[in-house]
């Protein structure tokens, strides 16, 4: 998408100078209703970057609000996370960031290897006709609203863990993490299954040809030869579980001092944000400021994993070429 | 003209028959693999010379669809006897195919190792004995011994090919089909693989399906014609490149079609 964003908008940007030279093969589109078109078309992927960008400068404007009040050495240093007190004020990020990760770790173990082992039968064991009814109605699983998956969470998975772990709260860490979990492993799978797919025959032939038997040429092979496809899945669930807001806000409950502990309540970066812009607080407080600090975390955090992904994936291609 | 004496067979077909789906590329082979010889098949394009050796080795029946009849026999024993398993099969019967294929993961010695460590049997070899010595026989030591750790996709495409043939060799196959497997080189890589044909005839019974009609006579002993799904003519090399059987065979070497 980027990429076709680039090219689209690059005529434009020169036609609007109105020099008379044009890139010799990007003949100019002759009529006026054509040019038309295209400024049209080129404002449409406009749109995306100009509001990443708008993301961006409103998130940086509000937390440097923030930021002058709180030092960075108390956002990073501290281990609470009072905002919103009126006094006792404590400005640790780390309870919400050890939220977010703690949920988001919970939710990988259960969509790392579920979505794996289910790429690897799609590609490599199930018949054509059943991976094309099985793949989309995996890939459904990720069109069911998150509310939904967060009332599953809170109704339906708490209570029947607190029959196995009777410490269990009614809100924690545990019950969100495993559904958020689920609600990642249609995107692993699928993505994993693509990486997998594309392994040249070539090399399952080579493995077969050398006496290999079924499995081992999966695991030893195939999946290593996917790899890079598959972290960049890995990658992009990860990001998808350190964002998810619903399930969270909804399942995992409040807390403002840091906990390791996946039984009690925890808050995440998200469910934070979603708590405070629910609330009353005005515009231009702390607590409210808070929020878009918290939110640059999450921003910053989020894009490292999808340029890792990026990254990852790139490479892949790039192997895949050869 | 006679035919020289042949040792024994290693491998016979019988009346082997083969299909795509409902398209049928073998229409019935008989013939008589001899043991530590190069025999060749040439054929033109289509005419089923890759799927015949991908029958001997069962890769055929991988592909979907795909099907086959009538009896291969190893050292007289069929291959496609219901208690034969396809996998040890392969390890007896390797391949070489037609593009280098290493495994994109494995660094080069890995790769020369993958068979052994695939069907776990490396056993009590020492493994660093058998990547030597594989790549002696491929003909790639003194090219890659400095650099064992550096992937097996980082060589050029004919030190790729040897590193298969090594690859192949480590398993200590008994067969070794090669699938047009300088087709995808240039001349100098060729002749390399070609010379170290020379070589491992002593000790393996090596099949070889070329496009290739002057690689046919440099590297093998007998020759067998294949046109579209048959048996033409089979012969020692020299005899079939100069006084041919078959009028079709007369027609194909000297350029007439395919």
């Amino acid at each position: 998408m980027d990429a076709s964003a680039a090219t689209s908008v690059e005529p434009v940007a020169s036609g609007a100078t109105s020099k008379p030279q044009r890139p010799w093969l990007r003949q100019r589109s002759g009529s006026v209703g054509e040019r038309a078109i295209e400024l049209g078309l080129a404002a449409c992927s406009l749109v995306s970057i100009v509001v990443t960008i708008g993301i961006v400068v409103v998130l940086l404007y509000e937390a440097s609000g923030f930021f002058a009040h709180v030092s960075l050495g108390e956002f990073l240093g501290d281990t609470m996370w009072t905002p919103t007190f009126t006094d006792n004020q404590h400005f640790g990020v780390w309870p919400l960031v050890v939220g977010t990760l703690m949920t988001a770790t919970i939710a990988m173990s259960v969509a790392l290897p579920f979505g794996l082992l289910a790429a690897i039968y799609l590609s490599e064991y199930a018949a054509p006709r059943t991976r094309r009814m099985l793949k989309p109605a995996l890939e459904l699983l990720a069109g069911v609203p998150t509310i939904v998956y967060g009332f599953f969470a809170l109704t339906v998975v708490t209570p029947f863990l607190q029959g196995w772990l009777p410490e269990l709260g009614g809100f924690n860490a545990l019950s969100p993490g495993i559904v958020m979990g689920i609600m990642i492993i249609p995107m692993v799978s699928s993505l994993s299954e693509d990486a997998i797919y594309a392994v040249p025959d070539s090399i399952r032939e080579a493995a077969y040809g050398l006496g290999a038997s079924k499995l081992p040429t999966i695991f030893r092979v195939i999946v290593p030869s996917a790899w890079s496809g598959i972290a960049a899945a890995m990658t992009l669930a990860v990001s998808r579980a350190i964002g998810e807001t619903m399930i969270v806000a909804i399942a995992a409950g409040q807390s403002n001092t840091l906990s390791f502990d996946p039984r009690g309540q925890t808050e995440t970066m998200t469910a934070y944000i979603v708590r405070i812009a629910q609330g009353d607080l005005p515009t231009g407080s702390i607590g409210y400021q808070s929020i878009f600090a918290v939110g640059l975390v999450l921003f910053v955090m989020t894009l490292t994993m999808n340029l890792v992904s990026y990254r990852l994936s790139r490479k892949l291609r790039a192997r895949n070429r050869t | 003209m006679r035919d020289t004496d042949v040792p024994a067979a290693k491998m016979s077909t019988r009346g082997l028959q083969a299909w795509f789906g409902k398209q049928q590329v073998l229409k019935g082979i008989d013939l008589d693999i001899s043991a530590r010889r190069v025999t060749a098949i040439i054929g033109p394009s289509g005419c089923g010379k890759s799927t015949f050796i991908r029958c001997l080795n069962r890769m055929h029946e991988l592909i979907p669809g795909a099907g086959s009849s009538g009896t291969v026999t190893l050292d007289d024993a069929n291959v496609y006897d219901p208690a034969v398993d396809p996998v040890m099969l392969r390890r007896r019967v390797g391949m070489v195919f037609q593009k280098p294929n290493p495994f994109p993961s494995m660094s080069i010695r890995d790769n020369v190792l993958a068979g052994l460590k695939l069907t776990k049997s490396l056993n009590k070899r020492r493994p660093a004995e058998v990547v030597e010595k594989a790549l002696r026989q491929a003909a790639l030591w003194d090219e890659v011994k400095d650099k064992l750790d550096k992937p097996g996709t980082s060589l050029s495409g004919g030190q790729q090919q040897r590193l298969c043939i090594a690859r192949t060799l480590a398993v200590e196959p008994e067969v070794v089909l090669m699938d047009e497997p300088c087709s995808a080189l240039d001349p100098i890589a060729t002749a390399r693989i070609e010379d170290l044909l020379h070589t491992l005839r002593d000790d393996y019974t090596i099949i070889i399906v070329t496009h290739n009609l002057q690689q046919a006579t440099r590297v093998s002993q007998r020759t067998a014609f294949f046109l579209t799904g048959e048996c033409v003519e089979y012969a020692d090399t020299d005899r079939l490149f100069t006084s041919p059987g078959d009028r079709r065979t007369e027609d194909y070497i000297t350029g007439k079609f395919g």
